[in-house]
């Protein structure tokens, strides 16, 4: 029987602790966010705000991804609207927010001659961290993104998916609230890339920080964020809470049997679910209040019923993704 | 995010003042700079001429003590203004050689490999990070210019009585001529580095400056009869500010005040230069 259920990627810990661990204030408030870079408008009147521990931002090329994390950072100048970082406006204390946030840009960034340990020593200290103390970090977080053996290797002698990996390290070597992960997994090979999502995980399982992930990639956010902002052309085109969006799609289910069984329907709707008949031999059920799926699984076994497919029901970030690229002409 | 727990951890602990952090370019500089052989012994070399004039200046005071050495009766050494000028000319040249090895490699790398978003997405302001690189420029060439000139200076106050309130233009020379020739070189060096983003070209634009400078000064002096020419000659510009401190008399293109204004616009300059170039991202026009 193949029961190919779409695995959760969040945590079913997370999942869980998902409304109560919410923070009071918002992480990131955006209220008719306006950025211009030349005459152009980048960002254009955004307004949305983020409570979740783990915030996706996707889009196209070109959708100001790049130039909303630039912005929070106070890179770019807001030309009306405000954006908050954890209440505080980051036009008036932008300093203020740089020292919470942590950030690992998309392209290269290092000093080639330079040692991993003595560079994200060096960034250590300028966020704030006594010398000690920052050395101390330093070591800390090269091990713990996987670079122990190679921390006093010139940066430039590193491979990329080494450079990704301190990129990682110098982001959190200060221990931020707020990390800020452009395109993390570029470039890597599929165990690194696994990696790295794992200690994203890692860290946002460990509740001492936020996270922003902004990715090409709709694996990756799918596999970490608990909330998603769809961005295009400079707007905001969908918001959804991948973690609500798990927890009720796990109600509905798809399955596909071997015969067309219409006592086996009975007997689930018998239960309290609602069924329909769908295409082929395929039965689409939404589970009722204090049904499982090992209800319908024991009702298949008494009844000899084969259950060839067994498929949570549920919108993937890329159906997501791809209805909010959608224009109105119907075109992406 | 203890290294046998490989977990992640969050940093409580205290944080050094916001005003200090710039300071922190500065140490890892030096750091850097004293790596290389070649660049800390080129830096002993240059307290050599002052430890000479030291002695020249103790001789001098002690002159019984020397009178095997000379069948002069009078001084040694005059202490005059020529000493110092000489004395600074001669620091201040070794001053723009190491500025020529150290000031290139200061800015290029950040740029090169865009690490400077790494810098400027701390809590370090733009104008902190132009500081804190300026800082160890300026704090190393003041060990080999105006901080063994002033130690001459007190030295030979020390050695004659009543000749340091008759002196003292000197000390306001050695220290403004440092401060002048410090400053345009350093903002001139982090400029050129900023600008190639390689360190090597940067090296060499520098020396292009002020030996090319001169010559086409000359070049434009001749051509135009004019002395317009000058204005391109850093060296020579800061050489009239001096000149009017040590040596009274001495016919010059420009006032001090002229050559000072155009100094300063030279600096302007290569700090327009700088901020252009010191951003977290390249700017696409």
């Amino acid at each position: 029987m193949d029961t190919s259920t779409q695995s959760a990627p969040v945590s079913e810990a997370l999942a869980a602790a998902g409304a109560s661990a919410r923070p009071a204030a918002p992480v990131i408030e955006l209220e008719n966010l306006t950025v211009r870079l030349g005459h152009r408008e980048v960002l254009r009147n955004i307004s949305c705000s983020f409570r979740g521990r783990t915030i996706g931002l996707l889009g196209p090329n070109g959708a100001g991804k790049s130039t909303l994390i630039n912005t929070l950072l106070g890179f770019w100048p807001v030309a009306s609207g405000t954006a908050r970082v954890f209440g505080t406006d980051i036009r008036s204390h932008a300093k203020q927010i740089r020292g919470q946030i942590g950030y690992m840009p998309e392209n290269d960034a290092f000093i080639s001659k330079m040692s991993a340990v003595s560079f994200i020593r060096m960034m250590a200290e300028l966020s704030g961290l006594p010398s000690d103390a920052a050395l101390e970090r330093a070591h800390e977080a090269l091990f713990y993104v996987g670079l122990g053996e190679a921390r006093y290797r010139p940066l430039g002698t590193y491979s990329l998916g080494m450079k990704q990996m301190a990129k990682l390290a110098q982001a959190i070597a200060h221990g931020p609230k707020l990390l800020i992960l452009d395109e993390p997994t570029n470039g890597l090979d599929p165990s690194a890339r696994q990696r790295m999502i794992r200690l994203v995980r890692e860290m946002r399982d460990s509740g001492e920080m936020h996270i922003v992930l902004c990715s090409h990639l709709l694996r990756d956010v799918e596999e970490t964020c608990e909330e998603v902002v769809i961005l295009k052309q400079g707007q905001v085109v969908h918001y959804a809470n991948l973690a609500e969006e798990r927890r009720s799609n796990l109600r509905f289910l798809e399955l596909e049997l071997q015969d067309d069984t219409e006592t086996f329907r009975t007997a689930i709707e018998a239960l309290g679910c609602e069924c329909a008949p769908g295409a082929g031999k395929r039965l689409k059920v939404v589970l009722g209040e204090k049904v499982g799926v090992e209800d319908v699984y024991r009702i298949a076994s008494e009844q000899n019923v084969q259950i060839r497919r067994l498929n949570f029901r549920r919108d993937t970030l890329e159906d997501i993704f791809l209805k909010a690229m959608e224009t109105r002409n119907g075109g992406l | 995010m203890a290294v046998y727990k490989r977990s992640y951890r969050g940093y409580s602990g205290a944080l050094t003042p916001a005003w200090s952090r710039f300071l922190v370019l500065y140490r890892f500089a030096r750091r850097t700079m004293f790596r290389s052989r070649f660049q800390t012994g080129f830096f002993t070399l240059c307290f050599f001429f002052p430890l000479l004039c030291l002695l020249g200046i103790y001789a001098n005071a002690h002159l019984s003590a020397f009178s095997f050495l000379t069948k002069r009766s009078g001084p040694l050494l005059k202490m005059d203004g020529s000493f110092f000028y000489i004395f600074t000319s001669v620091q201040c040249t070794l001053a723009f050689l190491l500025t020529a090895f150290l000031g290139p490699g200061l800015v290029s790398p950040d740029l090169a490999n865009g690490a400077l978003t790494l810098y400027l997405c701390r809590p370090l302001a733009r104008t902190e990070y132009v500081l804190g690189k300026l800082s160890v420029l300026v704090i190393t060439l003041s060990w080999i210019t105006w901080v063994p000139g002033a130690v001459l200076f007190f030295t030979q106050s020390a050695m004659e009585k009543g000749w340091m309130a008759a002196n003292f233009n000197l000390l306001i020379g050695v220290l403004v001529g440092s401060f002048l020739w410090i400053l345009v070189l350093s903002l001139l060096s982090l400029a050129l580095s900023a600008w190639v983003k390689w360190r090597v070209v940067a090296g060499a634009l520098l020396l292009a400056v002020f030996f090319m400078g001169g010559g086409f000064g000359n070049a434009i002096n001749a051509v135009l009869q004019t002395q317009q020419g000058y204005l391109i000659d850093i060296a020579r510009l800061i050489s009239i500010v001096e000149v009017s401190f040590f040596r009274d008399g001495t016919p010059q293109p420009f006032s001090p005040l002229e050559a000072s204004l155009a100094l300063l616009a030279i600096a302007g300059c290569c700090l327009w230069l700088l901020m252009r170039k010191v951003r977290p991202n390249e700017v696409i026009e």
